[in-house]
């Protein structure tokens, strides 16, 4: 009960919060949020709510193949957006790619956060070599642009992998070239807060009754650096979808088999010319809607956390 | 131009000023009812804790208040010409010319990619007629005036060349290098060194004597009010406490802030202990108390301080905000006022009285922070 | 200022040998390089003597030397798909790649700086809000897809422009160049646009953020105290003081837009070294890919060279030399 009193103290300091007011301010935030919750609840019953399963080759019929979006002449009302080349759902087809995109988006950034927040704090903690050996990796990688090193790692990890776990492993693959690419800024982060408290001196107080400094560190330096990291998060959300996008888009990316909105855009980049612009268009904008939404979102979030820019 | 509500003679005059910030929650009043005036010549202290609106004052005078803050009240005359609403590109000409500012930090004030020549030349060439040549042999003449050793050398060198009390130096060549008939030194000397201190400030004073420029000091350094200037002004929570000549109000404050910031000692010295001290602090602007804006602070308030906002008064050869005042003959010596014995007594009181009055209001600011 | 250029010197060369170290690993240790380089029904002695020319029995530490000896000769190897010297081919697909980056660099400089400049001084007025919201949609678009669009709407249904290839070349000694003849110029704009795109966006928005954190800041307000007139204040004090930072971030964008034109070059189907190397990820043509990350890491060594020298040059503070007399 007492709980329960506390969280509904905790909702309304919440709504009279300035972040909350700003929130509330910035219609296109709400918009984004919108837009953001609304894809992906979307990607998440794909399989419920998707008319039909473009994986299912029983169902495809080649005499409903490139059929122009319903509200066109020559438009099926069972397929919504028209259908490729295959006889495929476009809108089925963009419900299951934008599953795969935000899975990759949301895993990349995950492991990213692991990695950067494990290495700084790490490299905060120890100082000396291990700090100056992360830090010169950091800057090595920050010196090139994320798409190149996504690509190099995406490009030598496939070239390891024998041929037939390739297509099953691309997940996998992709979001370890996302984290790898873009732990460095949450480990800057972490490494200056956990400097600051190093010198602090409960740490040497922790010392002294046997604890482990680390794990103290690890109790007081996380949630100090809570905000910052979920707004690097959410900033790096639109940057790794696409970067998925762009690396599906290249051709190393998610296979066709299973394909995300960059594959399906590239698939349909093929097609450009033979006067199927549906099967282009619908994925090439609902991507690029998803990402101008989560930027909003994180631009927002970055403006009301940062006093020092407003 | 003359109109006959503004001092005679005065070079500026400040009437009624109200400075607003609106904010998400509500309308901030940051300067309320001030009321100044300065004659050509003069040098007029302007005194106050941090955030009392000393500051906002001179920028208002300038110009140069910045969004979201605006004048939501009262004139600025100068020179007999009300500038407060003038078009932007009036006031510009105006500014430099006729007014130069100084500011606080020297390390800031520069431009660090130009040389302080340039900064000079470019200063001059703005509001004179000179040709380059001239121009630079003013500022070079400038730069001799303010103390700057081999300045034919150091006119080409940057900001960073220069220590803290040179670039100040340099400050005051800017601001005062097309002779201005006002100064606005705002804190000049708070981000120096105390070794340097005293040098620049005996050199603005001479300067502008030279000049015949009058200044207007914003500071909160009681030392260098009493050196310096001729007259004072006193400001708290945005709102003009007390005016006067410098040695009134240095030596016989007569508002109870007054004496509190000047920690001056009553001459029968019994009650020291309880004048002396300023409890509490400046209330934010969001909550200033009803009333006199010192009353939860003040020894002396009695009820009509809590309710009734206290009007300008003459008295003796200045001017104060303050109840105590009221039906009190004005050439009354404040020192025996205070020392009267039913005001010692209420200061006892409250002061004995669990201490309050100051307590409440330090609660106050907690629960806002 | 010569101690600092030569510390970013060592710098530069250690980057450039971790960059070669990670060639060298893929180059000896994806696959068997004899086996990528030689055909299915090569002899066991033509093997024996491809690994000896090779030099891979020597010791790792020998192969590595001679690898990085080689390749700063220009000596990449043979590339495993084309069966030609990977100098070759990169020297016949670099012009393409400069050329498009270049025209595309232009475009976003003399777009985007007037933009940030102009939603810097003039935050409130309507042209600013347009501006923040196409940059806002820039930065969100994916490149891909500008691409797409504009294929789409210039060359598929309006049948204006090209849609892939550099047009007709003119070659000026090894340079082949496509900006001397029409169709070369018609084919660079589409592409050059949608490389540039991104990045007016971005250098709108930095020189935006910048500018009025230096707006800001005490000297402007004192050259305003002044009276300096606000062009004299905008344009001499502030965008010099703007354009400081900014010239670091726009440096390496330079750098960027070469990797990016690697989309760029996809999608237009563009003959420069980004469509080369991406053909070699999906080959796993490792020589290519190898010498591609090797010039790519040594144009951004050099860009970054170049924007510290730069920085010495314009900011007074670093400049050493111009004495450093401090009156106390």
């Amino acid at each position: 009960m007492q709980r329960l009193m506390n969280m509904r103290d905790d909702w309304h300091r919440f709504l009279d919060s300035d972040l909350f007011y700003s929130f509330k301010g910035s219609r296109i935030t709400v918009i984004a949020t919108l837009v953001t919750v609304l894809m992906i609840l979307a990607a998440l019953f794909a399989p419920w709510i998707a008319p039909h399963n473009p994986f299912d080759v029983a169902t495809l019929d080649l005499m409903d193949s490139e059929l122009p979006p319903m509200w066109l002449e020559g438009g099926d009302a069972r397929f919504l957006l028209g259908t490729d080349s295959q006889g495929r759902d476009v809108l089925s087809s963009m419900l299951y790619g934008l599953r795969v995109s935000l899975v990759v988006g949301f895993a990349g950034v995950f492991v990213a956060m692991i990695i950067g927040v494990g290495l700084g704090l790490l490299s905060g903690f120890l100082g000396g070599v291990v700090d100056a050996f992360i830090m010169r990796l950091a800057d090595m990688i920050l010196s090139f642009p994320a798409i190149l090193v996504a690509l190099l790692i995406n490009g030598v990890a496939l070239s390891f992998l024998p041929q037939e776990v390739m297509h099953e492993s691309a997940l996998y693959v992709l979001v370890l070239a996302i984290a790898l690419t873009s732990w460095v800024q949450y480990a800057r982060t972490v490494r200056g807060s956990t400097m600051v408290e190093k010198s602090k001196e409960y740490v040497q107080a922790a010392k002294v009754i046997g604890l482990h400094p680390l794990l103290i560190m690890i109790r007081h330096v996380l949630p100090n650096v809570l905000g910052p990291v979920l707004v690097i998060a959410t900033i790096n959300l639109g940057l790794a979808i696409l970067t998925e996008a762009m690396l599906s888009f290249l051709g190393v990316g998610m296979p066709p088999t299973e394909p995300s909105l960059g594959t399906l855009i590239r698939i349909g980049n093929e097609f450009l010319f033979s006067g199927i612009w549906w099967v282009v268009i619908f994925p090439s904008l609902t991507l690029a809607l998803l990402v101008l939404a989560v930027n909003l979102l994180g631009d927002w979030l970055r403006d009301a956390l940062n006093p020092k820019l407003r | 131009m003359n109109n006959n509500k503004t001092n005679s003679g005065a070079l500026l005059d400040v009437k009624g000023l109200r400075i607003e910030f609106p904010t998400r929650r509500g309308t901030l009043t940051a300067i309320d009812g001030v009321s100044l005036s300065l004659k050509a010549g003069e040098i007029l202290g302007v005194v106050g804790e941090s955030g009392a609106g000393k500051s906002l004052t001179g920028t208002a005078i300038t110009g140069l208040l910045e969004r979201p803050g605006r004048i939501a009240g009262g004139e600025i005359h100068f020179n007999g010409q009300r500038i407060d609403n003038l078009p932007s590109e009036a006031m510009r000409k105006l500014r430099g010319k006729q007014i130069g500012s100084i500011f606080q930090d020297p390390l800031t004030s520069l431009n660090p990619l130009f040389s302080v020549g340039r900064q000079l030349i470019e200063t001059i060439r703005t509001h004179t007629d000179l040709t380059p040549r001239q121009a630079r042999a003013r500022a070079i003449e400038m730069l001799t005036q303010v103390g700057i050793p081999a300045p034919e050398q150091r006119i080409d060198q940057y900001p960073h060349q220069f220590s803290g009390g040179m670039r100040q130096r340099v400050v005051i060549a800017l601001a005062l290098c097309v002779n201005p008939k006002l100064v606005i030194a705002d804190e000049p000397t708070t981000a120096l060194d105390v070794s340097v201190q005293a040098q620049i400030i005996d050199l603005l004073k001479t300067l502008c004597r030279e000049h015949g420029s009058a200044v207007m000091l914003v500071t909160h350094d009681m030392g260098v009010i009493a050196e310096t200037c001729d007259r004072v002004a006193v400001m708290y929570a945005g709102r003009l406490v007390e005016i006067g000549p410098v040695q009134e109000v240095v030596k016989h404050a007569r508002h109870p802030y007054t004496r509190g910031l000047m920690g001056s000692i009553p001459k029968l010295g019994e009650e020291v202990e309880h004048l002396v001290q300023i409890d509490g602090a400046m209330p934010r602007l969001s909550h200033i108390p009803q009333g006199c804006a010192f009353n939860p602070r003040c020894p002396y308030a009695t009820a009509r301080c809590r309710e009734e906002k206290p009007e300008f008064a003459n008295v003796g050869q200045g001017e104060v905000a303050c109840w105590l005042w009221d039906g009190v003959d004005p050439a009354t010596d404040p020192d025996r006022l205070f020392s009267n014995v039913t005001l010692a007594q209420r200061a006892r009181q409250q002061a004995d009285g669990v201490g309050s009055a100051p307590k409440k209001s330090m609660q106050a600011c907690e629960q806002e922070v | 200022m010569l101690s600092f250029l030569i510390r970013r010197l060592g710098q530069s060369l250690l980057v450039m040998l971790a960059v070669a170290l990670l060639a060298f690993s893929m180059f000896r240790y994806v696959g068997d390089p004899v086996t990528n380089m030689l055909s299915q029904d090569a002899s066991v002695e033509e093997r024996e003597q491809l690994r000896e020319s090779l030099g891979l029995s020597e010791p790792l530490y020998v192969q590595f030397s001679t690898f990085v000896v080689q390749a700063a000769q220009g000596d990449f190897g043979i590339s495993y798909r084309n069966q030609r010297p990977v100098s070759e081919l990169i020297a016949e697909r670099m012009p393409a790649t400069l050329e498009l980056v270049a025209v595309a660099f232009i475009i976003s400089l003399l777009v985007g700086v007037p933009m940030g400049v102009y939603s810097a001084l003039k935050p409130h007025s309507w042209l600013s809000h347009v501006f923040q919201t196409l940059s806002l949609i820039g930065i969100s678009l994916p490149t891909f897809v500008t691409g797409i669009l504009l294929i789409l709407t210039f060359s598929v249904t309006l049948n204006w422009l090209p849609s892939f290839g550099r047009g007709e070349v003119v070659s000026i000694g090894w340079w082949s160049t496509g900006l001397l003849t029409a169709s070369g110029l018609k084919s660079l704009i589409l592409p050059g646009i949608m490389l540039g795109l991104f990045q007016v966006t971005l250098i709108m928005r930095l020189v935006r953020a910048e500018m009025m954190e230096v707006l800001r800041t005490d000297y402007i307000r004192f050259a305003r105290a002044r009276g300096l007139s606000n062009r004299a204040v905008n344009f001499g004090h502030a965008l010099k003081n703007t354009l400081m930072p900014v010239i670091t971030i726009i440096g390496l964008q330079l750098g960027a837009m070469i990797a990016f034109a690697i989309i760029t070059e996809t999608v237009f189907q563009w003959p420069g070294m980004g469509f080369l190397f991406i053909q070699a990820v999906s080959f796993v043509d490792i020589p290519v890919m190898s010498a591609y990350l090797l010039l790519v890491s040594l144009i951004f060594v050099v860009i970054n060279m170049i924007v510290d020298m730069l920085y010495f040059m314009l900011d007074p503070r670093l400049c050493a030399d111009r004495g450093t007399a401090n009156s106390h």
